[in-house]
């Protein structure tokens, strides 16, 4: 794909929407420079590589998670891949790294439930999670300098102490 | 059921003239059972069973004049689960497949539970406009007095489990169905439905998941359910997002009458005379036209009551006009000849129709 202003080879390639209608714009760097776009960074290869690991231990843990069964009902893992539904309480357990990366992905990065829950045991499950998230984003709002979001987030955390048993 | 309309999709309510109907759906699996995917007949047969008892025992007294109702789908006649499905009470899906399944209905039809949908419990409150921490209190209300008698499979990590983990958490689905008439005119629903998934809201049709939109009716619905408390996704979600909503069409209803007058009363006088006149009518015709008038009626155009149009287009579909006139059934013709029929008498009635 060529620029849209010369015939050098395009580097970025942007679908732009103005007023409802949609219109795909695509230019080589120095045009991209000149209408204000940030140029894609390329990384040196040597940077890269390190990062992809190695093949083998890819392969083998992506073998693993394949092979994977739940014990309580039965429910294999390329079963739950195609319906996306699990087969019982237990296969959360049993599918783990995999059922973490789809909530994750899906609950916006959320990995601890902190709303109600049963009466009983789970309550102090709760308070704890629910303690060690408010501590982690009191220490992000000081590390940012956001001190009136620290004052509500310390307020919560003395509240939730002054609850709990 | 058999009455011709019911409460939540004929009434009004606060914000009506954006918000249909509010709700709010909460997942529950009960402990000791394996989900439905992977339960036989016999075991949803306990389960419902399990369900009943405890719908028997805990869930009558909550509301002195509410009694809940059992129905059990697999049983019901195929007219009886197209009338639950059009009054939004019950998915396509659920109306249609097999297998053991049953609806707990309150008599004024807000409040249900779906038993053995996609997980054991789909506690349910529906109701008219913008209600939606109406919707949350009874919700919570039928949960806990359902909670009484039975143990929710629950997971110290990921809160309440549900058949598809990305529910997990608090299991809440809050969702409103708005009528976007100014944002479809003004060509911005687009935008909302790219700002609605920003926001991690779901954005469906006029029958929930994978249906499309008919007559500028869209239902959002929160997608987050982990990681907040129910009170903070409530608060997010009719505190913040929905306000803005609400308030980005009545803008856009704004702007567009001013720019566009004469073709918007073009088209909402249009679609009254043709549904005034015609003598053969699709559900999908008269949903859009009556989509059409409802807009009307809120920009104060035409002078009928906005109840008349709520109730006209649950009867135009195919259900519940044949229990209005079971003619309809006789043949594809029939349908169109009744619904064009009905709508007609109703709406030359309309104009002195009160509530």
């Amino acid at each position: 794909m060529n620029c849209d202003h010369c015939d050098k080879p395009a580097v970025v390639h942007e679908i732009v929407i103005k007023g409802g209608v949609s219109k795909e714009v695509h230019l080589c760097s120095e045009h991209a420079i000149a209408a204000g776009y940030p140029l894609p960074v390329e990384q040196p290869i040597a940077d890269i590589f390190p990062k992809l690991g190695s093949v083998a231990k890819v392969e083998a843990a992506k073998s693993k998670e394949r092979s994977a069964k739940c014990s309580a009902c039965g429910l294999t893992f390329t079963v739950f891949r195609k319906s996306a539904t699990l087969g019982c309480p237990a296969c959360y357990d049993a599918f783990m790294p995999m059922i973490e990366k789809v909530i994750e992905s899906a609950q916006d990065g959320a990995t601890h439930h902190l709303g109600r829950s049963p009466i009983g045991g789970a309550e102090i499950e709760r308070v704890q999670n629910l303690r060690v998230k408010l501590m982690h984003d009191l220490e992000a709002a000081v590390a940012a300098e956001q001190y009136e979001r620290a004052a509500k987030l310390r307020d919560e955390l003395k509240a939730l102490d002054s609850q709990s048993p | 059921m058999s009455q011709p309309f019911s409460a939540a999709m004929s009434q009004v309510g606060p914000d009506s003239d954006v918000v249909v109907t509010s709700r709010v759906r909460l997942a529950r699996n009960i402990s000791g059972f394996p989900f439905i995917s992977r339960a036989s007949n016999p075991v949803r047969q306990e389960i419902m069973r399990v369900v009943r008892r405890a719908v028997d025992q805990s869930c009558q007294g909550i509301d002195a004049n509410q009694e809940l109702r059992w129905i059990e789908l697999q049983s019901a006649p195929s007219r009886d689960r197209i009338l639950l499905s059009e009054r939004h009470l019950v998915s396509r899906h659920f109306a249609n497949s097999d297998g053991p399944r049953a609806l707990a209905l309150s008599s004024d039809e807000h409040s249900s539970i779906m038993v053995n949908e996609e997980d054991h419990l789909r506690i349910q409150f529906l109701c008219a406009g913008s209600r939606l921490s109406d919707a949350f209190k009874a919700a919570f209300a039928l949960e806990n007095a359902l909670a009484n008698t039975t143990n929710f499979s629950f997971h110290p990590r990921w809160g309440y489990l549900t058949a598809c983990p990305t529910n997990v958490g608090c299991g809440i689905r809050m969702s409103a169905m708005l009528h976007l008439p100014g944002a479809q005119i003004m060509k911005e629903t687009d935008r909302i439905q790219r700002a609605a998934k920003e926001l991690h809201l779901a954005v469906r049709g006029y029958y929930g998941e994978g249906s499309e939109s008919i007559g500028d009716f869209f239902q959002f619905s929160n997608q987050t359910t982990l990681g907040s408390t129910e009170d903070a996704l409530l608060e997010e979600f009719n505190g913040v997002v929905l306000p803005r909503l609400i308030g980005y069409e009545r803008e856009a209803r704004t702007a567009a009458l001013a720019r566009f007058r004469s073709r918007i009363e073009d088209i909402v006088f249009r679609s009254h005379a043709n549904l005034s006149a015609a003598r053969l009518l699709t559900a999908d015709a008269a949903t859009k036209d009556l989509s059409r008038m409802r807009f009307g009626v809120v920009m104060g155009l035409l002078s009928i009551e906005l109840t008349t149009i709520q109730r006209l287009l649950l009867q135009v579909q195919p259900a519940h006009l044949s229990l209005i006139d079971p003619r309809s059934l006789d043949s594809e013709e029939a349908d169109r000849e009744v619904r064009a029929a009905y709508v007609r008498q109703e709406l030359t009635r309309g104009t002195t129709d009160t509530k």
